[in-house]
C-alpha cells in the first residue's frame, strides 16, 4: 500500500477526500472556555481559535487540559462558562447531524465493542452523509481513506485481531472518510511507528492545505514544530502562549512549563526548531 | 474461491483464524517479505467492495438455511403430538382451510388438532422466539455490552411480579387476558422505573443502569416470594409454572395481539440498525457521527421492553434466547446490525419453535416448561460459546 508520496502543496490526493458538501471550513473558536468538574478547574477561561487552512497543535504537559479543550471544541462536553463557536454559531445550537458533517474527531480510544471488520469501521464514518447526495461518494471516500492511512490490506480483518497502531490507523481512516472541513485529532501519533507518525501529520498537513481546519493534540514537540502553522501551549488549564511554532517553542518557556531543561536549535537545512532535552 | 484470481486471496482470510496468526506477513514472510506492504504493488485489496465475498456467501447460506430449517421444524411440529399426523395431512389441512382442495380428513379430528391447537402454538413460538432474540440483539448493541439481555432492565421480573399479583389476588377472574395484560404493563413500567432511576442530568451511565436493574430485580423477586408465600396452594402452583414459561394453550387471539406488536418493533429495530452499529464506537464516537445517543437509547429500550414484555406476558419467562441467538448469528455473519437483526429474528424463531417441539414431545403426555428447557440447554451452551470466542479472538470485550 502506497503511503503519501506527494510533495507538500500538491493537493491532488487531499482534494479527492476534501471537505464534503458540508462546504467551506469555518473558524472554530473557544471564548473564555471554563470547565469545572467536582471543584477541579480543568480549563480556566481559555481563548482559542483554529483557522481554516491551518494545522493548529495543542501541546502541554500531562493533565494540562489539552484533551479537555479538544472535547469542548468537539461538543462532547459543555463549557461551565464561556462559549464555543463554529463559524460564529454557538456549538450548542448546531444539530448533532449537521455538526457531524462539519467536524470529525479522533479520540484516544479506538476500541470497539463487537468484532467489526476494519472496512465496516471506516464505513461508519460515512454515516452523517446517509440519505444525502454525498452518499454516492461513499465507496470512493472509504477506499481513499483506507489507502491514505495504509490500512487497505486490513479491510477484512476484525478490529480485535489488529495491533494498537493498526487500530489507530483504522480509526483515522474512519475520521478521514467522514470528509469534514474540520478535523480534531487527539494524539493521533500515540501508538504509531516512525513512518506512520510522519504519514499522519503529512495527511493533516495536506488536509489543511486543501482548506480544512485541523486541530491536533501532540506530545512530540518536534512533530508539532515541524507540521504546525500555529501552536498553543497549555498548562494548568490555561493558555501559556500561542502563535507560530518558533515563537512559542523557546527553551525558557518549555523548561518553565514542563520542568525539563531543553535546547532549541534550528534545523541546519529547514530551520524548523529542534527540541532536545538536556540529558 | 477457486474462480477468483490469486491476488485478493490474501484479503479473504477467514475472520476467525486471523486472530491466531496476527500479521499476514509472518506466515509468508520468508517467501515474499512484506509483500502486502510493497508500495509499488497496485492496490490489490479492494476496500470498495461493500462486503467480502465470504461474508456475502455466508449471509446467503445462513438466511436460506434458517428459513428452510424453520419451515421443516414447523412441519414436524404440526405432525407431532398425541395425535400423529402425516405431512400430507398437514398440507391438505392447509389447502382445505384455503378452500383449495376437497380431500377429506384421512385422520379424524386432524383439522381440529391443527387449527385450534398446533398452528397457533407454532406461530406463537415463532413470534415469541423472534421477539426475544431481536430484543436481545438491540439490548447488546445499545449498551455496547455483549452480555446485556432484556432481563437486565427488569422487564421479566416486573412482568412476573405483575402476573403473580394477578394470580394471588384473584384478578384473573375478570377475564382471560388479565394476567397477560398486567404482566405486560408491569414489565414495561419496571423497565421505565429502572431507566429513569439511573438517569441523571440527561445522561445514563450503563453501569448505573445495570446496578439499578439488579436492585429492582432483587426487589421484584422479593415481592414474588411474598406473593408466593401469601397465595394458596393453587396460586403457588400457577405462579411457579407461569415463571417456568410455556406456550401451552396458545390461541389465535393471542397471535392477533402479538403479530402487530412484534411487526412494529421489528420495523423499529431495522430503522435503528445503522445507529446501533455506531454504538460500537462508544458513546462519544457515536455522537461524533451525529447520533443522538440518549434519544436512540430511549427508543431502543422502549422497543426492547415492548418485545420482551409481550413475549413474557404470553409465554412466561423464557431465558437465554435473547442472549445466545445474537451471539450465534454474529459469529456467522458478523456484527453489522442490518443483517444481524433479521438473522436473529429467524434464529430466535427457529430456536424457540424447536425448543417448544421438544418441550411437548420429549416426555409422553407431558408438557415440559419451555423456559426450564432453554435455560438447561442454554446455560452450558453459552459457557461453551464464551470459551470458544475467548480462544479465537480474545473475547468480546
Amino acid at each position: 500500500m502506497s503511503p503519501i508520496r506527494m510533495p507538500r502543496g500538491d493537493a491532488a490526493p487531499a482534494a479527492t477526500v476534501a471537505p464534503g458538501p458540508g462546504g467551506v471550513a469555518a473558524a472554530l473558536e473557544a471564548v473564555g472556555a471554563r470547565v469545572v468538574v467536582e471543584g477541579a478547574v480543568l480549563l480556566d477561561g481559555v481563548d482559542f481559535t483554529a483557522h481554516p487552512g491551518r494545522v493548529h497543535s495543542l501541546i502541554g504537559p500531562n493533565g494540562a487540559g489539552k484533551s479537555t479543550l479538544l472535547g469542548v471544541l468537539a461538543g462532547d462536553r459543555a463549557a461551565t462558562a464561556g462559549e464555543v463557536r463554529l463559524g460564529g454559531r454557538p456549538l450548542a445550537d448546531i444539530h448533532l447531524r449537521d455538526l457531524a458533517r462539519e467536524r470529525a474527531v479522533l479520540t484516544q480510544e479506538h476500541a470497539v465493542t463487537f468484532p467489526f471488520p476494519a472496512r465496516e469501521i471506516v464505513e461508519m464514518g460515512r454515516h452523517p452523509w446517509a440519505k444525502t447526495p454525498a452518499e454516492d461518494d461513499d465507496e470512493r471516500m472509504i477506499a481513499e481513506a483506507m489507502r491514505l492511512t495504509d490500512v487497505a490490506h486490513l479491510a477484512e480483518r476484525t478490529l480485535p485481531s489488529l495491533s494498537g497502531g493498526e487500530r489507530a490507523r483504522v480509526a483515522l481512516a474512519r475520521v478521514l472518510a467522514q470528509a469534514t472541513p474540520i478535523l480534531l485529532l487527539d494524539e493521533p501519533t500515540a501508538a504509531l511507528d516512525l513512518k506512520h507518525q510522519e504519514d499522519v501529520l503529512r495527511l493533516a498537513r495536506e488536509r489543511a492545505t486543501a482548506g480544512a481546519t485541523v486541530v491536533v493534540v501532540l506530545h512530540d514537540l518536534g512533530l508539532a514544530a515541524a507540521y504546525s502553522d500555529d501552536v498553543t501551549l497549555i498548562a494548568h488549564g490555561a493558555v501559556v502562549a500561542t502563535g507560530a511554532p518558533s515563537d512559542v517553542l523557546t527553551a525558557e518557556r518549555i523548561e518553565a512549563v514542563y520542568g525539563q531543561p531543553v535546547e532549541v536549535l534550528p534545523h541546519p537545512r529547514t530551520g524548523v526548531p529542534l527540541i532536545l532535552p538536556i540529558r | 474461491m477457486s474462480a477468483q484470481d490469486a491476488a485478493p486471496r490474501t484479503d479473504e482470510r477467514p475472520v476467525g483464524e486471523s486472530a491466531d496468526a496476527p500479521p499476514a506477513a509472518s506466515a509468508v514472510g520468508e517467501v515474499a517479505p512484506a509483500a502486502s506492504r510493497d508500495p509499488d504493488r497496485p492496490s490489490t485489496a479492494d476496500p470498495a467492495a461493500p462486503t467480502s465475498r465470504g461474508t456475502a456467501a455466508r449471509r446467503v447460506i445462513l438466511f436460506t438455511g434458517l428459513a428452510l430449517a424453520l419451515v421443516a421444524v414447523a412441519v414436524v411440529a404440526a405432525m407431532s403430538g398425541q395425535l400423529h399426523l402425516p405431512a400430507g395431512e398437514v398440507w391438505n389441512s392447509i389447502l382445505r382451510a384455503l378452500g383449495l382442495t376437497d380431500v377429506p380428513e384421512s385422520v379424524p379430528n386432524a383439522d381440529a388438532a391443527l387449527w385450534t391447537i398446533r398452528f397457533p402454538r407454532i406461530v406463537m413460538a415463532i413470534l415469541i422466539g423472534a421477539a426475544l432474540a431481536v430484543a436481545g440483539t438491540i439490548m447488546q448493541a445499545v449498551f455496547s455490552n455483549p452480555l446485556a439481555e432484556p432481563g437486565v432492565v427488569g422487564v421479566s421480573s416486573g412482568a412476573a411480579l405483575g402476573a403473580a399479583a394477578a394470580i394471588v389476588f384473584g384478578w384473573t377472574a375478570a377475564g382471560d387476558w388479565v394476567t397477560a395484560a398486567i404482566a405486560f404493563g408491569t414489565g414495561i413500567l419496571t423497565t421505565f422505573a429502572v431507566y429513569f432511576a439511573s438517569r441523571s442530568g440527561g445522561r445514563t451511565e450503563v453501569v448505573t443502569l445495570v446496578l439499578t436493574g439488579i436492585a429492582v430485580n432483587a426487589f421484584a423477586s422479593g415481592g414474588l416470594a411474598l406473593l408466593t408465600f401469601l397465595g394458596d396452594n393453587q396460586s403457588r402452583e400457577e405462579i411457579v409454572f407461569w415463571q417456568l414459561g410455556s406456550l401451552n394453550g396458545a390461541r389465535w387471539e393471542e397471535v392477533q395481539v402479538m403479530l402487530p406488536v412484534i411487526a412494529a418493533a421489528l420495523v423499529a429495530g431495522f430503522a435503528l440498525a445503522r445507529r446501533l452499529d455506531l454504538f460500537s464506537l462508544g458513546e462519544r464516537g457515536a455522537r461524533h457521527l451525529g447520533v443522538n445517543v440518549e434519544r436512540t437509547r430511549v427508543i431502543s429500550i422502549v422497543v426492547v421492553a415492548v418485545l420482551t414484555g409481550a413475549a413474557v406476558a404470553f409465554a412466561g419467562i423464557i431465558g437465554f434466547v435473547g442472549l445466545i441467538v445474537p451471539h450465534l448469528m454474529r459469529m456467522v455473519i458478523g456484527p453489522s446490525h442490518r443483517g444481524l437483526i433479521a438473522a436473529s429474528a429467524l434464529g430466535g424463531a427457529l430456536l424457540l419453535l424447536t425448543a417448544d417441539l421438544v418441550a411437548r414431545t420429549a416426555v409422553p403426555m407431558a408438557d415440559l416448561p419451555i423456559g426450564m428447557l432453554t435455560s438447561l440447554v442454554g446455560g452450558p451452551f453459552f459457557f461453551w460459546l464464551l470459551r470458544r470466542q475467548r480462544r479465537k479472538s480474545g473475547g468480546w470485550g
